[in-house]
């Protein structure tokens, strides 16, 4: 199991460290820094490395490094998770304001994820439906993958031990889910049904996946024509973005990132509608569109400046989009009904849902 | 959230950190000793250091010395917030690294202090410092033991935390004492503590192993979820070898699983696989026998991995059919729901099990699991491809479904990529070479060049293990060898080496065009496999290897050692076969090898010549010279770095780094014969006889760790009624008080939305009287008459969406208020205290009126219907496959040789091949054939029509002739054709079928049943009758050609017979076989064909160059390279006839 921790930030300062055994020294960390040397990218560090005498586990998030120190066999998934778990909690308590006061005063409860005694005078539970899809769409627009990857976030505050049920219009949908241990395996088997005794407070009540072997509706399209050409230094660029399968919402929060190749040297684009940005130093080209407007598709187009003399790049760039639509599950996922047993008030109850995208991927 | 007591320690720092000045006096770890701590804070000891160095090396960094007089100072005040503010101080430093050991006497002084956060805090200082400052920590040990007698079960659970944290070797006995008595504790959170303080000890004192296994044996036999994780966690530590210990408590284990917090349960999971490899039979040992032999022929080339054969060998010698133990099946049960875990290490545990214990056709169950997870953190990712690369070695089956899962974004981190084409690469078979190849060729053009060269080498892999694609991959491999990125080329030439290698004959022009290559590569490890394979089949290359040798001359002394030794290689493979031109070349070669400054180099010179060049004393080996160094090579294997890597327990540290990692417990092979499985026999008595003290913590436990026996309670049975019930079901359950009737249930239901908005307007009165009318009326109806009345708001604010949408396409856009359900639900409440707002009351009024309309069920159920979003279409794509009689009438229009199109029409009903399906003999009469009628399967364009014609041989009449139990791989679909009820003797019957064949020329294997036998038949089509005629003039197909070059291209010589040199029997063979339309063409000695593939729709496109005389040219484009392969050789073979 874990025997130290040690948190190293971006400039490689180990700035806190934790024993729970006997104390190992900083210097385990030596071998972390001389493999972060070798990865270009802090991503490329290996999530475990073997030392002489030790293992060193690792996560990133946040620009930080946990690294945990281990000596003896244990699955790797377990440590990593944790320290997940860790920094989820770092996250939940730092990102709160109210540091100090609203620590969990956990008493030995029966049911080991919700406090006794709990106490609200609006008791409220809110559930978000988060979809985001992931997709790989070749260059001439057909999708190649495409998943969908949800989320039910809760927010409950209700007082006492209520026991929730939720269903669902649609449950066929949710054929790979995982569930936070509140809820009853065996009943979801049996019926379909969520039915739980909530944590309280902000929690994610489900995960569910819809694999790529279903048909994944894909909401936007990219028309894109980039060229480079052989014997000049100049480079067209064109790129619109236009609204598809979107049960008439509006897309909203378009943002589209693409890593040029090495040898583009500038590009002098017209948007329009957004901003733009091309950073010439990391060659990243980043187009913030807001909103679709169907009517009126927004289009960024110009030219790039490509070094002289060389041949043209042989890759061209992929684009990554981002996007959001309110109030659409794009896997049609819908919320059928929520009720409260086991107490007698009354709450507030609400449902919202989102479709985002994910690693989503256009290849020009 | 979590209790995570670690975690919480670890705020503590932090959170003082942050707050230098007293400002905070609220501390934040009130919460640290009381949650239910989880397995990992058995943290065990480690055997006692030295006093630590690093102490003072920290004091010296820091360049003051560690005088804290301040803090000493308020440690000894009297009020507790100045220590508080002290020891948050302490804390922190210690947290960041700095020694605050000098501090030990004043801080432990504080051990007795009422004040709880101050207790908590020395706590852990004295958890730190403890072990480095023995005698003082004696002192404190007293405070402790009076802990371990507290009333409150979280003082003595910390007391016992401490106690056996500090590693104090002195303390042992009392430690040992402690753990005995909290063993035995009534709370079963003192009793996980006591587990967790087992392995503790052992660290500090590995002779008390004997005391400590009775300890766990005793806490075994605990039936609480709570101390299940920590007490095999302690087990694990200090005696997994006993795993006698365990059968008496294996079902409860397996049975309280499903209840234990997650962390235990993988540690649970991880132990009961090892139990189960000692305990039960291998559940594929008989398996194997049936399956075996069909599957084989199914994968064809699927390698067996020995074990199974082994296990094949075995069980044909017994012979005893293979039942499971019962025990066996409950583990595997119990396991499968944990794969739905959000933790990932428990899904990766139970992935594992499953793999390593459940039979063959049902470990395909956590490939799902296995592939959700690849959508968490990278270093997820990570371990889970890792795993599942070992696994796709054996069974490639499981995965292959999720393929596209694996296909790499171009911001996956590289070492993520890599492991995801090894994944790829294991998936790969004939089925789907073609689709990896072209995701290979997009990954080809990266930007990430250390990714373009694993794909280089994935490949390569693909290239020797499919032998169908070996060409294909070498010519794709040599366009490589142009590209401008020299790592790209290098890694190419490597690869290129090793597929040569194996039929090295046939490629000596790729070997030529390799040799020219020196001249530009630079990187050493490709120029040293280029002369390598020049020196290796110098005889293929007769004239150019000796030039390559004099170029490599000249540049000698500037070369990399790898590349030098491959020159002296050269040199003497040369000297040997040629030796009158290369004589004098080898001799200089030799020479400046001679006086290399380095010695390997030097020492292969002085070996090579002794060993090639006759002199009186070189004695008999010059002899054999040629035979050393031109021998026959075996061609190298290139295999997954993963391969066999199962022997270590999947999901494991050391399976993962590939080696055995410390502590590492052996997977055990499965035992021959069964242990006796009657020691897991629990006698009843055991199973009662629990204290008073246990049977009131079960009780109060019943209602959530008891799902397995059923749900309990009034609630629950109430819900438990199926949906679509009565009414009233639905409004007793939800109004709580099961008495009331349902108008009171609508009082209550009105009041509810009150509550909701806060406060009631006078207007909404009269109109919620009037929907309450309404709603009575409804329930006068058969069905639950409006759902707004069961008592759900949420079910009102489904019914108003739906309303709403319904009403949108009449073009009554209500109001503004679309936003989300939850806004709709807030505003349409509270709005009626805006009193006269208009929409949200038609709203509203229009929620309840609609569903009153709605009477029957039927329409109820339509409603829903509509409102059920369906997963929207997918752009259907652009499927071109025009029916026949299309494209000949398009022909017709535009063809300029119209002599041709009958020639066209006929292969479609004319020539068409049959093939038998069921002969006479076999069929007991009944005889079965098949063609392939080239018309579009009607209701599905993907499919390809399969015309069967049953012929009825028999005296008897055959009945209910239907297609069953198809066995198809993984995407392929059957349509089946319709039942024929009865065939009378001598009838025949003619039906179609569909099958899609995923583009790939794989049987279909299904059975032909009727009602008194079942025969198992095969439809394997000819690659030509996967595609359908497409139609395009001749730019379009120029276009298209263009874009489908490199490794989409594949052309091949060939020599027309005499009777082949018409157009028209050109025409006709090419038409027969393969189902393709032709392209008008504007050279009269070139001929055109185009089709799609009925699956994909991916064009092929062939072209038939006649030169003079008999020779031609076939070239034929598709992007399916395997589909051209193929499709090429049948062209070949039928113009040939």
């Amino acid at each position: 199991m874990i025997h130290s921790l040690f948190l190293i930030n971006a400039s490689g300062d180990i700035f806190l460290e934790k024993h729970w055994k006997s104390v190992v020294s900083r210097s385990v960390c030596d071998y972390f820094f001389e493999a972060q040397e070798r990865a270009s990218e802090a991503e490329n560090v290996p999530p475990v490395i073997s030392t002489p005498h030790h293992y060193l586990l690792s996560v990133y998030r946040h620009k930080i490094f946990f690294v945990a120190v281990i000596q003896t066999e244990v699955p790797p998934l377990f440590v990593i998770e944790f320290l997940h778990r860790v920094v989820d909690t770092f996250q939940d308590y730092f990102g709160s304001t109210n540091v100090g006061d609203q620590l969990p005063t956990g008493q030995l409860s029966v049911v080991p994820w919700r406090r006794t005694g709990v106490k609200y005078t609006n008791n409220e539970a809110y559930f978000d439906v988060i979809e985001e899809i992931d997709a790989i769409i070749d260059k001439s627009g057909s999708t190649i993958t495409a998943e969908i990857q949800g989320v039910i976030d809760a927010c409950v505050k209700l007082t006492g031990m209520p026991d929730l049920t939720l269903s669902f219009m649609n449950p066929r949908l949710l054929d790979d889910v995982s569930f936070h241990p509140c809820v009853r395996f065996k009943r979801w088997e049996s019926e379909r049904i969520l039915s739980f005794i909530p944590p309280d407070g902000n929690f994610r009540l489900l995960s569910y996946h819809v694999s790529a072997q279903n048909l994944v509706a894909i909401p936007v399209y990219v028309k894109h024509n980039i060229n480079f050409r052989d014997s000049s230094s100049l480079g067209r660029f064109e790129i619109t973005v236009g609204p598809k399968q979107t049960m008439g919402k509006t897309i909203e929060g378009v943002m589209v990132t693409s890593q040029m190749p090495k040898g583009v040297l500038n590009m002098s684009l017209t948007p329009s509608q957004g901003t733009h940005i091309f950073d010439p130093v990391t060659k990243l080209l980043t187009w913030d569109v807001g909103k679709i407007n169907p009517q009126k598709l927004p289009s960024l187009k110009g030219s790039m400046n490509l070094q002289a003399g060389t041949s043209k790049p042989d890759e061209n760039p992929t684009i990554n989009l981002q996007f959001k639509i309110q109030q659409l599950a794009i896997s049609g996922l819908k919320v059928n009904r929520l009720d409260m047993y086991g107490e007698k008030y009354k709450p507030f109850k609400g449902i919202k849902y989102m479709t985002k995208a994910g690693k989503f991927q256009v290849r020009t | 959230m979590l209790s995570l007591p670690p975690v919480q320690k670890l705020l503590r720092p932090k959170s003082v950190a942050g707050s230098d000045v007293a400002e905070e006096v609220t501390s934040p770890v009130l919460a640290t000793e009381a949650g239910p701590p989880t397995c990992y804070s058995a943290l065990r000891a480690d055997e006692l250091r030295p006093l630590a160095a690093p102490k003072d090396e920290v004091a010296a960094s820091t360049g003051q010395p560690p005088r804290h007089d301040d803090l000493k100072e308020m440690l000894d005040s009297n009020k507790d917030s100045l220590k508080l503010e002290a020891m948050k101080r302490i804390v922190a430093m210690i947290a960041r690294g700095k020694n605050a050991s000098d501090l030990f006497p004043a801080v432990v002084k504080n051990v007795a202090c009422k004040n709880i956060e101050v207790k908590k805090l020395v706590y852990v200082y004295l958890v730190r410092y403890a072990e480095e400052q023995q005698d003082l920590a004696l002192l404190s040990i007293s405070t402790f033991q009076r802990g371990l007698k507290d009333p409150n079960q979280l003082i003595r659970a910390s007391a016992l935390r401490v106690l056996s944290s500090i590693r104090v070797p002195i303390i042992v006995p009392i430690m040992m004492l402690a753990i005995k008595e909290a063993a035995s504790d009534m709370s079963p959170y003192v009793r996980k503590t006591a587990a967790h303080a087992i392995p503790k000890l052992y660290s500090l004192d590995s002779d008390q192993k004997d005391q400590l296994i009775e300890v766990i044996e005793k806490l075994l036999a605990d039936k609480t979820t709570l101390v299940a994780g920590s007490v095999v966690m302690a087990f694990e530590e200090v005696c997994p070898e006993r795993i006698d210990l365990i059968h008496k408590n294996y079902r409860k284990l397996c049975n309280l699983l499903i209840d234990v917090e997650e962390w235990g349960q993988v540690v649970i999971i991880n132990m009961l696989t090892r139990y189960a490899r000692t305990q039960f039979l291998s559940p594929n040992q008989n398996e194997s026998l049936l399956e075996e032999s069909a599957e084989k022929a199914f994968y064809g080339s699927e390698e067996e991995d020995t074990k199974d054969a082994k296990a094949e060998a075995a069980s044909l010698a017994k012979r005893k059919p293979y039942v499971m133990d019962p025990d066996h099946r409950l583990l595997l049960r119990n396991t499968k729901p944990l794969l739905q875990s959000r933790n990932a290490a428990v899904v990766m545990a139970v992935a594992q099990l499953y793999f390593h214990l459940a039979p063959k056709a049902e470990v395909g169950v956590i490939a799902k699991a296995l592939v959700r997870l690849l959508r968490s953190h990278s270093e997820v990712q990570y371990v889970v491809l890792q795993n599942v690369a070992t696994m796709s070695i054996k069974r490639r089956g499981m995965f292959e479904p999720y393929l596209k899962s694996f296909y790499i974004r171009s911001t996956d981190p590289t070492q993520i990529k890599i492991l995801k084409l090894e994944v790829l690469t294991n998936l790969a078979n004939e089925t789907n070479i073609s689709t990896i190849l072209r995701e290979f060729q997009t990954y080809i053009r990266s930007m990430d060049k250390d990714f373009v060269a694993a794909t280089i080498q994935a490949i390569g892999r693909c290239a020797t293990n499919i032998g169908k694609v070996r060409d294909t991959c070498l010519n794709g491999l040599v366009q490589l060898l142009s590209n401008r990125d020299e790592l790209v080329v290098a890694e190419s030439v490597v690869v290129i080496k090793k597929l040569l290698q194996m039929q090295p004959a046939q490629h000596s022009e790729i070997i030529k065009h390799m040799a020219k290559l020196t001249d530009n590569i630079q990187v050493p490890m490709a120029r040293a496999s280029i002369l390598w394979l020049i020196g290796e089949y110098c005889e293929h290359v007769p004239k150019i290897a000796p030039d390559v040798l004099r170029k490599m001359a000249k540049s000698f002394t500037n070369e990399e050692d790898i590349v030098k030794l491959q020159v002296i290689n050269l040199a003497a493979k040369l000297y040997l076969t040629n030796s009158k031109q290369s004589k004098l070349l080898t001799q200089y070669v030799l020479n400046l090898a001679k006086y290399d400054q380095n010695y390997d180099i030097r020492d292969r010179a002085r070996f090579i010549r002794q060993l090639i060049v006759p002199t009186e004393k070189s004695g008999a080996l010059n002899k054999y010279a040629k035979k050393l160094f031109l021998a026959q090579k075996p061609a190298p294997i290139l295999e997954s770095s993963f391969k066999d890597r199962d022997h270590f327990q999947l999901g494991s540290l050391s399976h993962l780094l590939n080696a055995k990692a410390v502590g590492y417990q052996e997977l055990p092979d499965w035992p021959d014969e069964a242990p006796d499985p009657s020691v897991r026999n629990v006698e009843v008595p055991e199973w009662t006889k629990c204290t008073s003290r246990e049977k009131r913590k079960e009780k109060v436990e019943k209602p959530f760790y008891s799902d397995s026996e059923g749900e309990s309670g009034p609630t629950e049975s109430a819900d438990s009624e199926p949906e679509s019930d009565s009414e009233e079901s639905g409004s007793s359950s939800s109004s709580g008080t099961s008495s009331s009737s349902s108008d009171e249930e609508d009082e209550e239901e009105e009041e509810e939305e009150e509550e909701g908005s806060g406060e009631q307007s006078e207007d909404k009165e009269g109109e919620e009287e009037e929907e309450k009318r309404k709603k009575r009326k409804e329930k006068g109806g058969p069905w639950k008459a409006s759902p707004g009345s069961v008592g759900s708001e949420e079910e009102e604010e489904a019914e108003g969406k739906k309303v709403k949408k319904a009403a949108r396409p009449q073009g009554k856009k209500s109001h503004a208020e679309t936003s989300s359900e939850e806004a709709s639900a807030s505003e349409s409440s509270s709005s009626g205290s805006d009193s006269g707002t208009e929409a949200p009351t038609v709203v509203e009024a229009k929620r309840r009126k609609t569903p009153s309309s709605k009477a029957g069920p039927k329409e109820i159920s339509l409603l829903d219907l509509d409102d059920f979003t369906p997963p929207p279409p997918q752009p259907v794509p652009s499927s071109s496959i025009i029916s026949t009689s299309l494209v000949t009438d398009l022909e017709g229009l535009t063809l300029t040789d119209t002599s041709l199109a009958p020639a066209l029409l006929s292969p479609a009903f004319g020539a068409v091949r049959t093939y038998e399906l069921l002969h006479r003999m076999a069929g007991e009469g009944l005889s079965v054939e098949y063609c392939f009628s080239r018309r579009p399967f009607p209701g599905d364009p993907h499919m390809v029509a399969v015309q069967i014609q049953i012929s009825n041989n028999t005296d008897a009449e055959v009945k209910s002739l239907r297609v069953s139990e198809p066995k198809l791989l993984a995407g392929m679909r059957i349509q089946e054709f319709p039942e024929i009820e009865s065939l009378a003797p001598g009838d025949t019957a003619s039906v179609v079928m569909g099958i899609d064949f995923c583009d790939s020329t794989q049987t279909a294997n299904f059975q032909l049943c009727t009602h008194t036998r079942h025969f198992y038949v095969s439809i394997q089509p000819p690659v030509g009758e996967l595609m359908a005629p497409v139609f395009m003039s001749e730019n379009e197909f120029r276009k298209e050609q263009g874009k489908l070059t490199g490794m989409s291209e594949i052309t091949e010589k060939l020599t027309l017979p005499e009777k082949c040199r018409s157009d028209h029997a050109i025409v006709q063979q090419v038409t027969s076989a393969a189902n393709v339309g032709r392209v008008p063409c504007g050279a009269d000695n070139e001929y055109r064909f185009a089709a799609k593939t009925v699956t994909s729709g991916s064009l092929v496109l062939i072209t038939l160059e006649w030169r003079e005389g008999a020779a031609a040219q076939l070239t034929v484009n598709s992007e399916k390279m395997v589909i051209g392969t193929m499709l090429v050789k049948d062209i070949i073979q039928a113009l040939a006839q």
